[in-house]
């Protein structure tokens, strides 16, 4: 059974787990992160995407033996304690959820979106959520989140 | 998914080591296709070779064009410089591949290796006249597509580096599937100094192809205007519930048009 050390959120953690264990499992179950959900187990809704290395990946479709050593950020790991993180607080702002399932992944996915993108057109934001998928359809004030935290992020 | 065990090779030498002391190993490149496949339980590996600590990840201008090692990733050859200067129909074409997420993952090499009759970058490969370099043999790309999901890569050949000959001009166009997002056809033009090179993806029944018709067309006239519409033969096009054989060859026409005008 390989072990597998990484940064998770900030802390150390190492544990042996099956070779076959998909890095969103060991978020949800090894490691009790559940914020992180499985949509679609067929790496097309991005509901649980996270950060490796600073890049958004969806943990569904890799093997966290694969990730050994890397620093992985969750959505529980975005917020500074009681202060939301700029893209959540948008989400909250804008109503950018209905039933709040995809939300995870589409607040991960949006993080990086905006942090390597300035000045980002509606378009552009759609076309950068292609990962994502909303099942209530509520992507228009989703792309309005996102747009407010663009403006916060990058004058912050 | 099947329980496996999971190999990260150190290199090209350790992972066909390590592929010979299993019994059905299997290469992982980004694992954008072979991960959601053994979800799936469509494949049962007992053994999983990690290539991506094999030093593999690489993009070099090679002076008639660019070297890309096969671990490189989607992203960085969309976002690269030098591909960006030296063939940018081949960063468009990197930056368009899946999502984000599959692009920060996914791999030039594994892409080839998989061969998907869906897939982009084999049309660039063929309509560039690329060479895939393997640690045994240099393979061209005429000689490298074997039908659907085959090539010519033998169960223990790695590919290392690609190579993409710098054309004149070029450009590659896609119609995705609304929902998926594959192409149900895309097309990668190239006009070099020698003739025009038209590659055609999604839409035939043994995977990528050259579409010669066209190729002749655009040789005496690189315009647009030379192809009309219902020129292009649904002969050994893909039918499917996406569309028709016949669908699938006018996008060809329209997406060979699309391209030709954006190679301007």
């Amino acid at each position: 059974m390989p072990t597998v050390v990484m940064k998770v959120n900030g802390t150390n953690v190492s544990h042996d787990v099956p070779a076959n264990t998909l890095l969103v499992s060991f978020l949800r179950e090894t490691l009790g992160l559940t914020g992180t959900h499985v949509g679609c187990d067929t790496s097309q809704c991005g509901a649980c995407i996270v950060h490796v290395n600073g890049e958004s990946i969806k943990s569904c479709s890799i093997l966290a033996a694969q990730l050994d050593g890397a620093d992985v950020t969750t959505i529980e790991g975005i917020a500074n304690g009681d202060e939301l993180h700029p893209m959540q607080q948008a989400f909250h702002e804008n109503h950018g959820l209905q039933c709040g399932f995809c939300t995870p992944g589409m607040v991960m996915s949006a993080i990086e979106l905006v942090a390597k993108n300035q000045n980002l057109s509606e378009r552009e934001i759609r076309e950068g959520l292609e990962g994502n998928i909303c099942r209530c359809t509520g992507y228009h004030n989703i792309v309005k989140s996102v747009q407010d935290a663009a403006g916060k992020m990058h004058s912050a | 998914m099947y329980s496996t065990k999971y190999v990260k090779a150190s290199d090209v030498d350790d992972a066909v080591k390590a592929l010979k002391l299993a019994n059905d190993g299997k290469f992982l490149a980004g694992g954008m296709t072979l991960i959601p496949t053994l979800k799936q339980r469509l494949a049962n590996p007992d053994c999983l070779i990690d290539l991506s600590d094999c030093g593999l990840s690489s993009i070099d201008n090679e002076g008639i064009g660019i070297r890309i090692g096969a671990m490189t990733r989607h992203v960085d050859v969309a976002t690269s410089a030098m591909v960006q200067k030296v063939i940018p129909a081949v960063a468009y074409l990197a930056a368009h591949i899946g999502d984000r997420q599959v692009r920060n993952r996914g791999t030039i090499g594994g892409s080839l290796a998989n061969n998907d009759p869906a897939a982009c970058y084999p049309a660039a490969l063929l309509a560039l006249g690329g060479t895939v370099h393997t640690q045994n043999r240099s393979i061209p790309a005429e000689d490298y597509f074997d039908g659907m999901f085959d090539t010519a890569l033998e169960e223990d050949e790695i590919i290392q580096v690609v190579s993409l000959p710098k054309p004149e001009k070029a450009a590659y166009v896609k119609f995705p599937n609304p929902a998926s997002r594959y192409a149900m056809v895309g097309v990668f033009v190239a006009k070099f100094a020698d003739g025009v090179r038209v590659a055609v993806t999604g839409a035939g029944e043994d995977g990528v192809f050259r579409a010669s018709e066209l190729e002749a067309l655009l040789d005496t006239d690189f315009s647009a205007d030379v192809i009309a519409d219902g020129m292009v033969s649904s002969d050994g096009l893909m039918s499917d519930i996406h569309a028709s054989a016949d669908y699938r060859a006018h996008l060809i026409g329209e997406m060979t048009r699309r391209a030709v005008n954006a190679c301007a």
